[in-house]
């Protein structure tokens, strides 16, 4: 037996202060109405520090910092200059790639591997990318000279905590506007560091300010009058809110929500790698991705085989401390989204779809969920319609392609789908038929801060990287 | 994984050029980005103390120490046999390693210098690297070595048939090179560099798995590029694929340019999560390398002592 011993990435490149203030006006302040509360290591229930949950006066304090770096420097920086600074927050992110990464784990749950090889360099390529569009606004087919919103007010997610900083962050400020930002309760340790890193970078205060805390900060920031654009991620319900409450104000408004991706594999996919882009599709992240590929759509002739070799493939698979650089599933990321996992995966069961998990021990302390597979599925069972947020897979089988069409697009969502075939003229016709943001094809879960990504339906509007992004924060 | 029914039986499948031609060409497909992210995923295992300790031993006891040059001498495949018997002269505690490999003519000094070590003696065969020679002729090569006492053949496949489409005639020379081994074990060299795509290593495999292979083999090591990755993992692949609806298990031998230990681990790696423990011996995994050895040797004290030696205390043979 080939055992491999414990690898943990050492977490002394961290240095996780007991309680944090807030990130307004180029400084870390204390609160005017806010209170603290803590943040935990999901995978160890340890308590890591104590951040403020912003009250409506701290918001308020952000929105006029923001509001006056806005007019009195950073809108009137030439584009030149603003990429200057992004390019140092990009290198900045590079040599601190390490402690960031640890950060995340730590704070999030998710396996070092993955915040070490997939979040951090995206994050750092977000930064380059849009460093370089911010001198090249002229020719993104935008008018001769686009303009900033002003003060963007941008809430986001604790799946991909600093990426989805960068996603909102970086594209801001190449465009000219400034920001507000709230992270996730649960998440908002890697965002206070990349408050220190725009000090490294000396912007100039009051272009970045981090407001942490939980729902009730966010609703005051987004509802700020002194907000010019919203830029939410996460749940449609929520989502919902935003919108519902921005209805009739001049504030631009994007928004990129749940999903319930339909990965389609063909008779004549290349079988191994399908495998492994079911794996990456769903078990990704703990399947804390709002793209993920819960849906398995296998053409029938082959389902039995394909299962057989998935479920082979999923006994490989090392669920454990995040930070041993061997785990390939890490802990979830709250006991909130744990309780709902189990919950809808209950549902799943009563509903008389069948439940698998490959024999895989979990931790005592901490929130864990076992990767799980659901076979028998139908469209018409809540695992198949509902956003999980997990590592759950249901699974369903088509027989046509017609046919696989139909059921990927049955869905109130529509953010991405993964199509697997050796046949390329299939491809391009599924692509076309496919109602979703993104369509991968013989991939899944692949990112690139060049390519716009973004939802149909109830998955959202309004695209984030690529040309498309900038969109969303120039007044066209 | 059981038999599909409607898989055919694969006694039919090399009846005719046209049906092995369709079975092979019947095979799921290999998708290059894919195939080789996920040996780049499996290359970021990170193997360190007792697992370390056991993949370098299992590493040193896989390794088929070669020499294959014009300039070798028996001299010089005395000593590369000394070598293999004890690697490290210091250390009684180091395994030997699982075979030597030379050229059929140096094989009665080879089978002379190991007599009763336990280590096989292994030749290559078949108008090796290039196969370029009458079918008479690679038989003759073949059965000359084993009646020299070679115990393993490892051959090379008509790659220019191979491309040419015409699978049966490759097929039927490794039949009859099989026949001509007798009980040595065959080792079937794809010679994955000229192959080019990995659609074509996954066929090769299944071909040379059909004809009754008992390894399948990367590389000559005299072609660039020779062993990697995501060409051993579709070679496992098809391995573990071909057992699944045979039962028979086949090696899988990677030969050329592994040089370090720590590729030496990744290729256990890409092993332990692809087959499994059934693969990681050296019944059935195997490692055709010379510099190698004393790399493992290097990181193996050091895993003892803590220190690296210079490499003067490891024997160049």
């Amino acid at each position: 037996m080939f055992e491999y011993a414990p690898a943990p990435e050492s977490r002394s490149i961290v240095d996780i202060a007991p309680s944090y203030g807030l990130f307004i006006d180029g400084e870390m302040v204390d609160p005017i109405d806010g209170h603290p509360f803590k943040t935990v290591n999901p995978a160890t229930e340890e308590v890591l520090s104590e951040v403020v949950a912003a009250g409506p006066a701290d918001v308020d304090r952000a929105v006029a910092a923001a509001r006056r770096a806005y007019e009195e420097v950073w809108s009137r920086l030439p584009g030149r200059e603003r990429g200057k600074y992004l390019f140092r927050i990009a290198r900045l992110v590079q040599e601190r790639s390490r402690e960031l990464a640890v950060l995340e784990t730590i704070d999030n749950g998710k396996p070092i591997r993955e915040s070490r090889d997939v979040d951090l360099p995206l994050v750092a390529a977000h930064f380059f990318y849009h460093a370089g569009w911010a001198d090249k606004l002229a020719y993104a087919g935008f008018g001769p000279d686009p303009r900033p919103l002003g003060v963007a007010g941008q809430v986001i997610p604790w799946n991909f905590p600093l990426l989805m900083l960068a996603w909102k962050v970086a594209p801001a400020l190449a465009t000219g506007n400034t920001v507000v930002l709230k992270p996730a309760e649960t998440t908002p340790l890697t965002a206070l560091a990349f408050a220190d890193i725009c000090r490294q970078a000396e912007l100039p205060p009051g272009v970045v300010n981090i407001v942490t805390g939980a729902g009730d900060t966010g609703r005051a920031l987004v509802e700020h009058p002194g907000v010019d654009k919203v830029a939410f991620t996460g749940s449609t319900e929520v989502g919902r809110q935003i919108a519902r409450s921005l209805a009739g104000s001049r504030k631009k408004l994007t928004l990129e929500l749940g999903g319930k991706a339909a990965n389609v594999v063909f008779d004549d996919a290349p079988l191994d790698q399908a495998v492994e882009g079911i794996v990456n599709g769903i078990f990704f992240n703990q399947g804390h991705v709002c793209c993920a590929g819960s849906r398995l759509l296998v053409q029938e002739s082959i389902a039995e085989e394909l299962l057989e070799r998935l479920k082979r493939r999923l006994r490989t698979l090392r669920l454990g401390d995040p930070l041993d650089k061997n785990t390939d599933i890490g802990a979830i990321n709250s006991q909130a989204q744990l309780d709902k996992i189990r919950t809808l995966s209950e549902i799943g069961e009563q509903e008389g779809a069948e439940r698998w998990s490959p024999p895989c021990e979990l931790p005592e302390r901490g929130y864990w969920f076992p990767p799980t597979v659901f076979t028998g599925v139908s469209q018409a069972h809540r695992i198949a319609r509902e956003e999980i947020f997990g590592p759950v897979l249901s699974v369903l089988t088509f027989r046509t392609p017609a046919e696989a069409v139909e059921k990927a697009n049955n869905t109130p969502y529509g953010l991405s789908a993964g199509v697997w075939t050796e046949k390329g003229s299939r491809i391009l016709w599924m692509a076309q038929r496919l109602r979703a943001g993104v369509v991968w094809a013989n991939t899944f879960n692949r990112f690139d801060p060049t390519s716009p990504f973004g939802g149909y339906k109830e998955s959202g509007f309004g695209r984030e990287g690529g040309r498309h992004g900038l969109e969303a924060y120039l007044d066209v | 994984m059981t038999t599909t029914t409607s898989a055919p039986s694969l006694a039919d499948v090399t009846a005719s050029d046209a049906a092995l031609r369709r079975f092979l060409h019947g095979l799921p497909g290999v998708d290059q980005v894919g195939a080789e992210a996920r040996a780049a995923t499996l290359a970021t295992r990170s193997i360190k103390t007792t697992a370390k300790r056991f993949a370098l031993d299992l590493a040193i006891r896989m390794v088929d120490l070669t020499t294959l040059e014009g300039q070798d001498t028996p001299g010089k495949v005395r000593a590369l046999c000394a070598k293999a018997q004890r690697p490290d002269p210091t250390d009684p505690s180091c395994p030997p390693v699982a075979a030597v490999c030379v050229y059929g003519d140096l094989v009665p000094v080879a089978v002379e210098a190991l007599r009763g070590s336990g280590i096989r003696v292994a030749a290559v065969a078949t108008a090796f690297p290039s196969g370029r020679a009458p079918l008479e002729v690679k038989l003759a090569d073949v059965r000359a070595a084993v009646e020299a006492g070679a115990e393993e053949i490892d051959m090379v496949i008509d790659r220019g048939a191979f491309l040419a489409g015409r699978y049966l005639a490759v097929h039927d020379e490794i039949v009859a090179v099989k026949e001509a081994c007798g009980d040595a074990h065959l080792k079937v060299i794809l010679e994955t560099g000229e192959l080019a795509t990995y659609d074509n290593v996954k066929r090769a495999s299944w071909l040379a798995m059909l004809a009754g292979a008992d390894f399948v083999k990367t590389s000559t090591g005299k072609v660039s590029p020779a062993a990697t990755l995501p060409v051993a993992l579709v070679m496992l692949e098809a391995a573990r694929d071909f057992r699944d609806r045979t039962g028979r298990r086949v090696g899988v031998k990677v030969a050329g340019g592994i040089r370090a230990a720590k590729d030496a681990i990744r290729y256990l790696v890409i092993v332990n999560e692809t087959c499994g423990d059934d693969w990681l011996t050296p019944d059935a995994f195997r490692f055709g390398a010379s510099s190698l050895l004393n790399d493992l040797l290097m990181q193996r004290e050091k895993t003892v002592t803590g220190r690296y030696a210079g490499p003067d205390h490891f024997t160049l043979d």
